[in-house]
């Protein structure tokens, strides 16, 4: 056994498929971090909203006013480093903390795509993807490589295996499998497309595309794996990522994935990659294969060692957290992201705050917009930690205002899939008196027609 | 192989270069099939509703610039009431056109220049008198629209005598032409850019994005109910959002006896844009009852929410009947039956915001950052 897995540790490969992934990787990224800036999502998203929904246990994370726009820029700029591998620890962590501390500014934001891309680029910290086809390793002779150890390669397409069989796993649901929702509400609009568009409309349609989706989540890494199918594997890649960009807007998702699915194709077609795109530039290549191998075991390879199978761990162990809850997880999210769990479901709210007073039971409601944007109150009303967190927010307000004995209930709807409406939160609750925390939370009604 | 990866890689960066992030189809619309056809319904909005409603109300501020020279040109008791006349009548065709919050009339903001309520007597009374006043500020929208003109004609004065005589004193002239003017020209601004070319734009922008006409203009729709239709005409004067009543911030708060009729005028607005009603031949044409009824028929949703929508309208509408003409006296008199027409409106957002942009797949405004 040990034997064994001390000979998968030495075993080698070509260090291009991680020198193509850290360019590329790096290259979206770049894009995304202008994209994000053009598009005036900084101000909209973090500098105009008066009041910012946290992570549990990551309150501390403030938005820091206009040098938000200085955060995105290191962050923009040390993706641009660690692509071209100039400096690359230090770009790489940098990259990490600041991207992370991004998407810990405000969950309103929370996508599945930025926690794959923190994820990313942890493991891409212990990696030593600088050591090839790199500004590091092209100054820096004594580091160069043109071998490294297989699993540092198998790391990332672990980590790709995991978002996308957890995401087929997830799709194994009633209302996916049974009664094609949510796709259904969301295909049938996209009537003009083109080809399709005609079928849009159809039930068979979002029957085969929810059917399509999961057992495309469940094998496509399979099928990347086995070098006979990878071919038509990857173009199926292609027309599922480039179909789904047509219909929804998904922003970068689809060229991240597309990325991710070249780290399953062979050295020589990264090698060539890297040929190639030398002969573009102008950079001699050659001087890259030099034949090294990367033996020795350095300070970066043993934490990665240590680090990594506990890592992989928790990745595997976060998303059956939600089994701990009773309830339809669609319903009371508790446990409901960072599990892969992606265009699952279509879920719209209302909640109407009332604040009253416990002594004169004087009472009044609260109008959502003097204080939220429009996206947080979407976001806002399908989920209870937002309303529990919303809600001390207000009864802070009302009491500087200099309101007494303040309690705040809520009146709230919501609906999920396609269901009738019905009551959300327990409209008997003082929201003040209950806290978010990983308990159940009880003042979640129970789904009706589950 | 090798041929077929560098041709794979090829479609890639092709794809991403390409890959914009409007994919929106080219191909001409199907009409074949029996899909909801969105631009038909942008069509049906813009000219058989929203056009011909501002046309009516643009024709009204016509007449109440007319009523108020007369008034200069002779001023009576006679001539200040055609004035009076003239600026309910338009007052009540604002109430058709307020929902339209897009295009020229977002751009300029136009409901915060019309219909901020209640009207700030002291700021009014500064500018007037100091003739020094710049009513593009947003710091003069209170002191502007109909709820300054309410207060010029009915409220600043205690007698009619004392009125006319404030109205034609040089002061008082120059800013009441100033406020007719003003709303005249800023709703035949957006008249005008509606027939100049908006309306084609408006009808071609018939996609399902968040910058789509059909979700902006179905979420201008449900701001408005919201925010200026259930809490600005109902809910804040009864009370609702504050811990005592607030009669004095019911609209025509001067002119007393119209806020139920001017809540009125904004309430059939609602109905009839949600059920197609069409302003000019009064038929039924293609909107968002009809936008429900068909998605309730093909996807076979459990209950057919138009009819739900309507029932609780229907029920907001009884519950009106037996409200005061004069909301400020049906709150001192009897604030029950005031909070109990909120609730009834309130009832219908659930519908609307929850169950209806669910089954619309409407996308909520102004965010068009990523999903996954």
């Amino acid at each position: 056994m040990s034997i064994s897995i001390q000979t998968y540790l030495h075993k080698q490969t070509k260090a291009a498929p991680l020198a193509v992934f850290r360019v590329l990787f790096g290259l979206l990224l770049v894009v995304s971090m202008i994209r994000f800036w053009y598009y005036g999502w900084i101000e909209k998203l973090y500098l105009l909203p008066n009041f910012h929904f946290h992570y549990y246990g990551f309150e501390w994370v403030q938005v820091p006013g206009n040098w938000t726009y200085a955060l995105f820029f290191i962050c923009g700029l040390s993706a641009l480093f660690f692509a071209i591998g100039f400096k690359y620890r230090i770009s790489i962590l940098v990259f990490f903390l600041s991207f992370t501390y991004i998407e810990l500014m405000d969950k309103t934001t929370y996508l599945n795509h930025y926690y794959f891309v923190s994820l990313m680029a942890f493991i891409l910290m212990w990696l030593p993807a600088h050591r090839h086809f790199s500004v590091d390793s092209f100054l820096n002779k004594s580091i160069r490589v043109e071998f490294i150890p297989k699993w540092n390669i198998d790391a990332l397409r672990l980590m790709i295996s995991i978002v996308y069989i957890s995401a087929g796993l997830a799709k194994l649901n009633g209302d996916w499998m049974y009664k094609a929702l949510p796709l259904g509400i969301w295909l049938r609009d996209k009537i003009d497309m083109p080809i399709i568009g005609q079928f849009m409309d159809e039930r068979w349609l979002h029957y085969l595309f929810s059917w399509g989706g999961a057992v495309y989540d469940l094998f496509i890494v399979f099928l990347l794996l086995w070098s006979r199918t990878r071919v038509i594997a990857f173009i199926v890649v292609l027309l599922f990522h480039f179909l789904t960009k047509a219909m929804f807007p998904i922003g970068m998702f689809p060229y991240l994935m597309i990325v991710a699915s070249l780290l399953f194709f062979s050295n020589s077609f990264h090698t060539r990659l890297l040929k190639g795109i030398s002969k573009v530039f102008r950079i001699p290549y050659e001087a890259f294969c030099n034949g090294m191998k990367l033996t020795a075991s350095t300070f970066f390879s043993r934490a990665a060692l240590l680090i990594l199978p506990l890592f992989f761990l928790t990745q595997l162990l976060v998303p059956l957290r939600s089994h701990l809850y009773a309830g339809n997880l669609f319903w009371t999210e508790q446990g409901y992201r960072f599990s892969w769990r992606v265009m699952l479901m279509e879920k719209t709210g209302y909640a109407n705050f009332k604040v009253v007073d416990r002594v004169s039971g004087k009472q009044f409601y609260v109008q959502n917009e003097d204080f939220l944007t429009a996206f947080q109150q979407k976001q806002m009303s399908t989920q209870p930690d937002f309303i529990v967190e919303y809600a001390h927010y207000l009864g802070d307000h009302f009491k500087s205002q200099g309101h007494q004995n303040v309690q705040i209930f809520v009146e709230s709807y919501a609906s999920l899939n396609g269901r009738l409406s019905q009551p959300f939160i327990d409209p008997t609750v003082d929201l003040l008196t209950v806290k978010n925390s990983f308990k159940a939370k009880s003042f979640i009604l129970p789904l009706r027609n589950d | 192989m090798s041929k077929l990866h560098f041709l794979l890689c090829l479609i890639f960066f092709f794809a991403v270069a390409c890959g914009g992030d409007n994919m929106e189809g080219e191909g001409p619309p199907e009409t074949e099939n029996n899909s909801f056809n969105r631009g038909e319904m942008l069509a049906f909005w813009a000219d058989d509703i929203i056009i011909p409603a501002y046309s009516d109300h643009v024709e009204g501020l016509d007449i109440l610039l007319e009523s108020m020279n007369a008034f200069y040109a002779n001023p009576s008791q006679s001539s200040l009431n055609d004035f009076r006349d003239a600026y309910l009548s338009s007052y009540q065709t604002w109430q058709q056109v307020s929902i339209f919050e897009i295009g020229k009339a977002e751009e300029i903001g136009l409901r915060n220049f019309m219909n901020i309520y209640p009207a700030n007597e002291e700021l009014i009374e500064n500018n007037l008198n100091s003739q020094d006043f710049n009513l593009v500020l947003p710091s003069n929208f209170a002191a502007q629209g109909f709820p300054a003109l309410d207060y010029l004609l009915y409220g600043i004065e205690d007698t009619d005598e004392t009125i006319i005589q404030l109205l034609t004193s040089e002061n008082g002239r120059v800013y009441t032409e100033a406020l007719v003017n003003r709303i005249r020209d800023l709703n035949t601004e957006v008249l005008t850019d509606w027939n100049d070319g908006f309306r084609d734009e408006f009808v071609s922008n018939d996609g399902s994005s968040a910058t789509a006409s059909t979700d902006k203009l179905v979420n201008d729709f449900l701001f408005y109910y919201e925010r200026f239709l259930r809490a600005a005409k109902v809910g804040i004067p009864a009370g609702k959002f504050s811990t005592n009543t607030e009669p004095s911030r019911v609209e025509g708060f001067y002119s007393m006896n119209f806020s139920k009729q001017l809540f009125q005028g904004g309430f059939s607005a609602v109905q009839d844009f949600f059920n197609g009603i069409s302003f000019r031949t009064g038929r039924q044409g293609i909107s968002l009852r009809q936008y429900l009824e068909h998605i309730h028929m093909t996807a076979d949703t459990e209950v057919d929410l138009a009819a739900a929508i309507n029932e609780q309208w229907q029920s907001a509408e009884s519950q009106l009947v037996g409200v005061n003409n004069n909301f400020q006296e049906q709150i001192l008199e009897d604030n029950p039956a005031m909070e109990a027409l909120y609730y009834e409106l309130q009832d219908a957002v659930v519908l609307l915001k929850v169950d209806m942009l669910q089954a619309l797949n409407i996308q909520v405004d102004f965010v068009d950052a990523d999903g996954d």
